[in-house]
C-alpha cells in the first residue's frame, strides 16, 4: 500500500491538485498581506471566505454563471470588509475583536441562509463550477504544463498576484505607501499620505479576496457549499502571512506547502492506508503549527494592529 | 503583535458621571442584543414567517414552563464557563480563542477517570473526574500560552489550529480506543454512577454543574477586584510594560492566566459529560467555546455580567430548537443574533470618539 502511495505522490496529477488546493489560500493570504502591510490586523479573513464561498455557490446555483457567483462572492466579502475598516480604521477599535465578531456573523450567515434557501436536505446539492483551461503553449511543456498551466482560472490569478504583489508592495509609490501607513502613520501623514484611505482601501481589496478565494473553495470543482466550509483555512493564510514574514514571495511558499499537505492527506485517505482518517485531517493543522513554530516570529509592520488614532496620544 | 486591549475608553465613560457610566455599561449589550434581534429579523422573513410568532416561540421554547427554563439553565452552563475562561484571559490581554478543543479534550480526562474506579465513593470520584478535566484543559491552554508570552506567537492562530486538531483527536478516540466495545455508534462506555453530577432540583436534569459556574464567576470576581493576583492581571491586561517596572513578571502571571483559562474550560468539558451526556460522543458540544467570546465580550469580561449573558445565550440556544420545530427558521441564526451583538457593543466603544470628531469639526466651520 505503500508503494501506491509513493506513486501516486510522485505524480503530475498530485503536484496540480497541490497547486489548486493551494490556490484558496493562496488568494486569501494575497489579498490579506496587504491589509497587514498597512497595519490593520485582519483576523477576519476566514469569516470573508466562508461567506464568499456560499454567496460565490448561491450566485452560480441561482445564476447558472461561474462569473456572477464570483462577482457575489466578492460582493458580500466586501460588505465584511467595509464593517471591519469602518471599525477598525475609522473608528479605532480592536481588529481582533472586530474580526471575530465578523467570523462569527458569517458563520451565522452561511448556516442560516443555506437552509432558508435549500432547505434541510442538502446533499443532492450542484452549482456550475469553474473548469481547468489550458494555457496555450505553455499548457503544452512536459509536466510543468501539466503541474501549473492546466488549472481553473482563479488558480492562475492566485499565481499571478505572487509577483504582482510583491512588485506593488516594492516597485511602486502606492505599494510604499502601504509600508509607511503600516510602519509609521504618522511620519506618512507627515509627507501627505492619507492614512485613512490607505488602509480603507487596503482592507476592503483584501476582504474582497478573500471572497474571491471562497469562490475558490465552492465553485472550482466541488460546487456545492457545506457548513462552515472554509473549515478554520482564513487562520492558515494567515498563518502563512506570518511565517512568510509578510513578502509575498515567502507567503506563496508557505500556501504552497499547505496545498501539498492537503492533497497528501486527500490522497491517504483515498488509497486507504491503514491510518484512522482522522490524522490525514489533522494534517495540515498540525504543520501549519509545527512551521510557524519553527520558523518564529519575524519583523511586523510596527503599527501593525494598533488603529490610528489622529488627534489623541 | 501588539495586543493593547481595551473594549471601552475608560477616561471616556468616568467623564460622563458615574450612574450615567454605569447605566451606560448595562444599556449597551442590552441595545447590542436587541439590534442584533432586529437585524436577525430579516433572515426570519427571508424564511416568509413572522417575526413576532418566530420569537414567541423562541421564548416559549426558553421560559415556558419549568422544564424548558431548566433546559436553558442547562445550555448556559458550560457557556458561563468557557465565558468565565475567556474573561479571565482577555482581562490580562491574551486572548483564549482554544476554548473549544481544551473543553474537548478535558472531556476525555473526565471520561477517562469516569469510567474507572468502580468503587471510589462520589465524594472522590466526581471531584478527581473534573480534576482530570480541568487539568488536561489547562495543560492544553498552557502550549499558546508559554508560546504567547515567551516567543511572541499569535495565540489566536495557535488556538484556533489547535481546535481543529482537538476536535479530530476526540473523534478518534471516540471511534477507537475509548470507544466501547460491541457498540455501534462511536461512543464510549457510559460514565459510572459515582461519577455522575447529581440533579440539583428534583424532576429536572439541572445538574451541580450549575452551581460550580455560580460559585467560580463570584470567586472570579473577587480575584479581580481584591486580590494582588487580579490587580497584576488586569494590570498587564492594560499595559504591560507599566506592570513589568512595577515588578510584576508579567510573562509568568501571562502563561499562568492562561493554564488557569483552560482549566476553567477544561470544567465545562468536563460538566457536559459528567453532567449531561454521561458518556464521551463525537461531536458532544458545538462551537460553545466560539460562543464563549460572545458571552464574555457582552459581560464587559465581568465575571458576574458573564453569568447574565452565559444565561441569555444559553436559553437563545435552547429557545431557537423550538423555534426551529414550530417556524423552521434555522437555530444557527442564533449565530447571526449573538455575532451582530457583539459587533454592535465593539462599536458602540467608538461613539465617544465620533462624537468627539463630529464636535470638533463643527467647531472648526
Amino acid at each position: 500500500m505503500l508503494e501506491n502511495l509513493l506513486t501516486i505522490v510522485f505524480s503530475t496529477d498530485f503536484f496540480a491538485s497541490s497547486i489548486r488546493l493551494a490556490a484558496p489560500l493562496l488568494l486569501a493570504a494575497m489579498g490579506d498581506v496587504v491589509s497587514e502591510r498597512s497595519g490593520v490586523l485582519n483576523m477576519g479573513l476566514d469569516g470573508m471566505m466562508l461567506l464568499g464561498a456560499f454567496f460565490g455557490f448561491v450566485g452560480a446555483y441561482f445564476t447558472g454563471s461561474v462569473w456572477l457567483g464570483v462577482l457575489c462572492a466578492m460582493l458580500s466579502a466586501l460588505i465584511l470588509g467595509i464593517i471591519h475598516a469602518f471599525s477598525c480604521v475609522t473608528l479605532g477599535l480592536n481588529q481582533v475583536v472586530t474580526a471575530t465578531g465578523i467570523n462569527m456573523l458569517a458563520l451565522g450567515l452561511s448556516s442560516s441562509l443555506l437552509r432558508t434557501f435549500f432547505g434541510t436536505s442538502t446533499n443532492a446539492l450542484r452549482s456550475v463550477g469553474f473548469t481547468p483551461t489550458k494555457v496555450p503553449v505553455l499548457g503544452d511543456i512536459p509536466i510543468i504544463g501539466k503541474i501549473l498551466f492546466n488549472q481553473t482560472i482563479l488558480v492562475y490569478v492566485a499565481l499571478i498576484l505572487v509577483p504582482l504583489t510583491y512588485y506593488v508592495f516594492f516597485h511602486t509609490t502606492w505599494g510604499l505607501k502601504i509600508r509607511a501607513v503600516g510602519e509609521h502613520p504618522r511620519a506618512a501623514e507627515t509627507m501627505g499620505v492619507n492614512v485613512f484611505k490607505v488602509r480603507w482601501i487596503a482592507v476592503l481589496y483584501s476582504s474582497t479576496m478573500c471572497g474571491l478565494a471562497g469562490a475558490a473553495l465552492s465553485i472550482a470543482g466541488l460546487n456545492t457549499f457545506i457548513d462552515n466550509m472554509s473549515a478554520g483555512r482564513g487562520f492558515i493564510a494567515f498563518a502563512c502571512i506570518i511565517l512568510g514574514k509578510f513578502n509575498p514571495w515567502g507567503v506563496a511558499i508557505g500556501a504552497v506547502v499547505f496545498g501539498l499537505a492537503e492533497a497528501l492527506q486527500l490522497r491517504i485517505q483515498a488509497v486507504g492506508l491503514p491510518i484512522p482518517y482522522q490524522f490525514p485531517i489533522m494534517f495540515p493543522y498540525l504543520l501549519t503549527l509545527v512551521v510557524l513554530f519553527l520558523s518564529g516570529v519575524g519583523l511586523t509592520p510596527k503599527a501593525w494592529g494598533s488603529p490610528y488614532l489622529q488627534d489623541e496620544e | 503583535m501588539s495586543s493593547k486591549i481595551s473594549l471601552e475608553d475608560k477616561t471616556q465613560t468616568t467623564k460622563v458621571g458615574f450612574n450615567w457610566a454605569s447605566l451606560i455599561k448595562i444599556l449597551t449589550p442590552a441595545l447590542g442584543i436587541l439590534a442584533g434581534a432586529l437585524v436577525g429579523s430579516i433572515v426570519i422573513v427571508a424564511k416568509g414567517v413572522n417575526p413576532v410568532t418566530a420569537y414567541y416561540y423562541l421564548l416559549e421554547g426558553a421560559f415556558g414552563s419549568l422544564d424548558n427554563f431548566t433546559a436553558s439553565l442547562i445550555k448556559s452552563i458550560p457557556l458561563g464557563l468557557t465565558g468565565l475562561a475567556v474573561a479571565l484571559s482577555y482581562k490580562a490581554g491574551i486572548f483564549n480563542i482554544g476554548c473549544e478543543g481544551q473543553l474537548y479534550l478535558a472531556a476525555v480526562g473526565a471520561t477517562v477517570v469516569g469510567t474507572s474506579f468502580a468503587g471510589l465513593p462520589s465524594i472522590i470520584h466526581i471531584p478527581l473526574a473534573i480534576l482530570a478535566g480541568a487539568l488536561l484543559g489547562g495543560l492544553y491552554a498552557l502550549i499558546p500560552g508559554i508560546l504567547k508570552a515567551y516567543k511572541g506567537f499569535n495565540e489566536i492562530v495557535i488556538t484556533m489550529l489547535m481546535n481543529y486538531i482537538a476536535i479530530y483527536f476526540v473523534s478518534y478516540l471516540v471511534q477507537g480506543p475509548i470507544k466501547m466495545p460491541d457498540q455501534f455508534y462511536p461512543q464510549s462506555a457510559p460514565i459510572l454512577e459515582s461519577a455522575r453530577l447529581p440533579f440539583i432540583i428534583p424532576g429536572t436534569r439541572l445538574h451541580a454543574g450549575f452551581l460550580i459556574v455560580l460559585a467560580l464567576a463570584v470567586l472570579l470576581w473577587w480575584v479581580f477586584n481584591k486580590t494582588t493576583f487580579g490587580f497584576q492581571i488586569r494590570g498587564v491586561g492594560l499595559n504591560q510594560r507599566a506592570m513589568e517596572y512595577g515588578g510584576t513578571n508579567s510573562k509568568q502571571l501571562l502563561v499562568k492566566v492562561m493554564f488557569l483559562s483552560g482549566c476553567i474550560a477544561g470544567i465545562a468539558g468536563a460538566g457536559e459529560i459528567l453532567g449531561v451526556h454521561m458518556r464521551l460522543l463525537e461531536n458532544f458540544s458545538v462551537n460553545v467555546g466560539y460562543d464563549a467570546i460572545a458571552v464574555a465580550l457582552l459581560a464587559d469580561l465581568n465575571p458576574l455580567g458573564v453569568l447574565l449573558s452565559a444565561l441569555f445565550f444559553g436559553s437563545l440556544r435552547n429557545g431557537a430548537n423550538s423555534m426551529q420545530i414550530s417556524t423552521g427558521i434555522p437555530t444557527a441564526f442564533v449565530t447571526i443574533v449573538q455575532a451582530l451583538a457583539v459587533l454592535f457593543v465593539v462599536m458602540s466603544a467608538g461613539l465617544p470618539r465620533i462624537l468627539k470628531k463630529w464636535r470638533r469639526m463643527k467647531a472648526n466651520a
